[in-house]
């Protein structure tokens, strides 16, 4: 996975830097360095890539070396052979001669500053130069796969940040007194103090920072949606883009797990009380690890094969690598979970069952029920749920048919109907899958598509067509009954409803056929009736979920608790998380008293 | 892993008998419900009907035909043998109260399965007529065993090599003529088998219960590819099945829906010879 070499992740190099005279880009680099990173090879690939539009690749790709560990007297121009060094100032901290540069191409005027001891940066600049340099970096974005090339393959999309744009990006938080982005975070991750590490190259400060409050960072920098919570709440925000708090916590996170620094902590307090989590997803994970943490013994039920619930059947390989599931269930194992497999709650064992046998149970089994639009036709072959025809790809890795046994849904004209995440999960797996054509067919518009906005764009990059404000009504077979069109109806918009979003309203006689021979239908799930079957005295709100109390998510049965998708209806991994976490604490206070 | 205890090959080899120990699953498991199987770490997820279990001895029987890749592949796994994962009990089990006279139709593989379900039917205090069919003799499977719970049996075969010649609906036709008293005809095997089964009792308005068996995933309503049309509405057979009522049943959606996969079948066995 993370195959790049992170050997050379200690030291500075300065890219793509301008010679203030002449106005020509070279590099510092540490002579240590034989190539730069993104040169390097990433998961198996040889890469070359385009970093971002503002550090473009440089046409005069000359050098500076420094050399490890000594002064230089000088820094020299190698294109104009003029002396960057600036005798007025020196270096703040050590005293040793300091060197004028310009960053990038995009605050080419501003000056900048390379202490030729340490090679550290800022040395000699005032609080309020700092900030306004921090104000004139753009937003670093994450290198990505050609946009041609990640069709044909289920390999990650984008390669996470490299070490030189994780230094920029963290340069450009404000390191705010009172920052809001932690308020934005359903964990309350402490946002400026593990960019702080960053900075200070402490990343393994920053990844324990991290872990202390969420359990899966390698997950939600890949799935959760930021820009709907703490990069929302960034201050950068309201000028410019906000800082890419999600990009570099996956960064940290891929460092620690490639260095392999996050060990789990001995748990010397014992509270002998044992707890249940029906369930082993993002929810089931974080009450596992925060009351194993606090000394319970904590057991995993979950009914597939696999642990990880939505992260290993519904998010597909290119955007959360199953290696980092697994990586992450192991971490829990560590603490000490014990994980039972294959065992379905609510048919071979009952909430009664667990609680004669448990002090408490969790339960995080998710609205795993598929909705479909009750429409003629709906159950022709090849029209399937998305969690069908997600679990097929992704769990039972029907992409590598027939190496793996499980048949891969195939077809050349797709349609998936509905406009979330997983509407763009199930068309870009059927891209990848040899699909012609993939289009979203969504009954409101382009501004209220649910899904996060980098997979919006990741699916409109890789070519999906998106039909926007339109209905389906009814779906057309052959003589074999296999689905081959789509009767569909325009719509319009009207005022907003309940969610607060605009109504979309059917435009009378606006009837159109759409041709198809593939259709995922991914307008949400409902909640599973197992549970409620083997639980009758469980409480349900009127949607049909379970009713708990907000403070402590506990349910209408004493010492049985609930959150997630069970509990608010289909929302995110970190949602669910939070859920979890509240839980969490109220089982803890409960069960020990306090 | 699930440890196979002991296998037995019927029919010329074509059905094939698992005992498998987990105890969980005996000693929860009830007549008409199911487990989902996947051999190995590339194999697929299949549901199967518990054909007997033993809570004591933590033991539940599967039987099946070999059709596809999996059931293929189980062919070489004998006693002693590991199977990767069994889950369950799924499924809703078989409800049934003394109603008087229940006639039990099987044919070829789901007898296996009938006999669970009639061992149910017989517990509720119920008299038994069994009717079971199969191509020749030798895929008559478990006749001592039915033979034991019934109070009448009749056998028919294809080619006539064994009881009466014919099809189960024409021993069946001839009981619902003769005998008004019947309450309930379960009727359990091929999908041509339970629709032809059907269409007769409805004539002779026979109340008929079936047990179907689609494509399944996850066995736990997740994935929605068990989808079944139930009197014009879709039911999930995971969750409220796999029994229903017969004469509601959209026969000929489900065969259509049940070989949606019979080329990519074909290509799996193929992929596993070739190896």
């Amino acid at each position: 996975m993370f195959d790049y070499d992170v050997k050379y992740l200690k030291f500075k190099t300065y890219l793509n830097t301008y010679c203030p005279h002449c106005n020509k880009s070279f590099n510092v680099k540490h002579k240590e360095h034989d190539h730069l990173l993104y040169h390097g090879i990433y998961q198996g690939q040889k890469l070359d890539l385009k970093l971002s539009p503002y550090l473009d690749v440089f046409e005069n790709d000359s050098s500076i070396e420094v050399p490890k560990g000594e002064v230089l007297s000088d820094l020299i121009c190698p294109s104009c052979q003029n002396s960057l060094l600036d005798p007025d100032i020196k270096c703040a901290e050590c005293g040793s001669p300091v060197a004028k540069i310009t960053l990038s191409a995009y605050a080419k005027l501003l000056p900048f500053y390379v202490c030729l001891k340490h090679g550290c940066e800022w040395h000699g600049l005032s609080k309020a130069d700092e900030r306004n340099i921090k104000l004139k970096i753009p937003r670093q974005d994450m290198p990505e796969q050609d946009q041609k090339l990640r069709v044909h393959n289920f390999l990650e999309v984008p390669y996470g940040l490299t070490t030189e744009l994780t230094q920029l990006e963290a340069g450009r938080c404000l390191q705010c007194t009172m920052p809001k982005c932690v308020n934005g975070c359903p964990v309350n991750v402490d946002i400026p103090a593990f960019i702080k590490c960053i900075r200070a190259d402490d990343y393994d400060g920053a990844a324990k920072k991290i872990k202390e409050r969420n359990i899966l960072p390698a997950v939600c920098g890949r799935v959760c949606p930021q820009e709907e919570q703490c990069e929302a709440h960034c201050v950068l925000g309201i000028k410019d883009r906000p800082v890419a708090i999600g990009n570099l916590e996956r960064f940290v996170a891929d460092w620690a797990m490639k260095m392999d620094t996050i060990k789990a902590p001995i748990i010397k307090h014992r509270m002998n009380k044992k707890v249940a989590v029906v369930g082993s997803g993002p929810g089931g994970i974080t009450v596992a690890g925060d009351l194993l943490q606090l000394g319970y013994a904590v057991t995993v039920y979950e009914a597939l094969h696999e642990p990880g619930g939505v992260l290993v059947y519904g998010i597909p390989e290119f955007r959360l690598p199953k290696s980092i599931v697994s990586f992450e269930i192991d971490y829990l194992r560590k603490l000490g979970a014990k994980i039972e497999l294959n065992t379905v709650i609510g048919t071979a064992l009952t909430v009664d069952d667990l609680l004669k046998e448990y002090d408490a149970v969790y339960l995080g089994v998710g609205a795993g029920l598929p909705k479909f639009m009750g429409i003629e036709g709906e159950n022709l072959c090849n029209i399937f749920s998305a969690n069908e025809y997600l679990t097929r790809i992704n769990l039972m890795k029907a992409y590598r048919f027939p190496e793996y046994d499980t048949p891969k849904p195939e077809g050349n004209k797709v349609v998936v109907l509905g406009g979330g995440n997983v509407a763009m999960d199930s068309a870009r797996n059927a891209l990848r899958c040899g699909a012609g054509e993939v289009t979203i067919v969504y009954r409101r518009s382009r501004k209220e598509l649910p899904a996060r906005e980098e997979e919006v764009r990741h699916a409109m990059e890789e070519g999906i067509n998106f039909k926007l404000l339109t209905n389906p009504i009814a779906f057309v077979g052959n003589d074999i009954n296999w689905v081959r069109g789509m009767e569909c109806i325009r719509m319009e918009l009207g005022d907003p409803d309940a969610s607060g979003r605009r109504l979309p309203i059917p435009i009378e006689g606006s009837e159109f056929c759409m041709e198809t021979d593939l259709v995922i239908v991914a307008i949400g799930t409902g909640p599973n009736p197992l549970i409620f079957n083997s639980t009758p005295n469980l409480a349900r709100n009127r949607w049909g979920y379970i009713e708990v109390n907000p403070e402590t998510m506990e349910t209408s049965i004493p010492n049985v608790y609930a959150g997630g998708d069970i509990v608010t209806g289909s929302a995110t991994v970190i949602s669910a998380m939070g859920a979890g976490r509240v839980a969490a604490n109220a089982i803890h206070k409960k069960l020990s008293g306090e | 892993m699930y440890e196979i205890l002991r296998k037995e090959e019927m029919a010329r080899g074509s059905i094939i008998r698992l005992d498998i120990h987990s105890p969980l699953i005996a000693s929860k498991a009830k007549a008409g419900q199911f487990v989902i199987i996947r051999v190995n770490e590339q194999g697929e997820r299949i549901p199967l009907t518990i054909a007997d279990c033993d809570a004591y001895s933590g033991v539940i029987t599967i039987m099946f035909q070999i059709v596809g890749k999996t059931t293929a592949l189980l062919r070489n796994y004998k006693a002693g043998d590991y199977i990767k994962d069994v889950v369950g009990p799924l499924g809703k089990p078989v409800e049934m109260e003394k109603i008087g006279t229940v006639i039990v139709v099987g044919g070829g593989t789901g007898i296996a399965i009938l006999h669970h379900v009639t061992k149910a039917v017989k517990q509720a205090g119920n008299s038994i007529i069994g009717i079971l069919g199969a191509r020749s003799k030798e895929y008559i499977i478990m006749e001592e065993e039915m033979a034991e719970l019934c109070d009448e049996m009749v056998i028919t075969t294809d080619d006539g090599s064994y009881g009466t010649q014919g099809f189960v609906t024409t021993a069946l036709e001839k009981y619902l003529q003769e005998r008004p008293d019947i309450a309930l005809v379960y009727a359990i095997g091929p999908i041509v088998m339970m629709k032809n089964v059907c269409k007769l009792t409805k004539k002779y308005r026979v109340e008929t219960k079936v047990s179907l068996n689609p494509i399944m995933i996850d066995g736990t309503g997740m994935c929605g590819g068990c989808r079944v049309s139930i009197d014009g509405k879709t039911k999930f057979c995971c969750i409220d099945g796999p029994d229903f009522d017969g004469h509601s049943v959209d026969f000929d959606e489900l065969e259509k829906r049940n070989n949606m996969y019979l080329k990519k079948e074909k290509d799996a066995l193929l992929f596993s010879i070739r190896q």
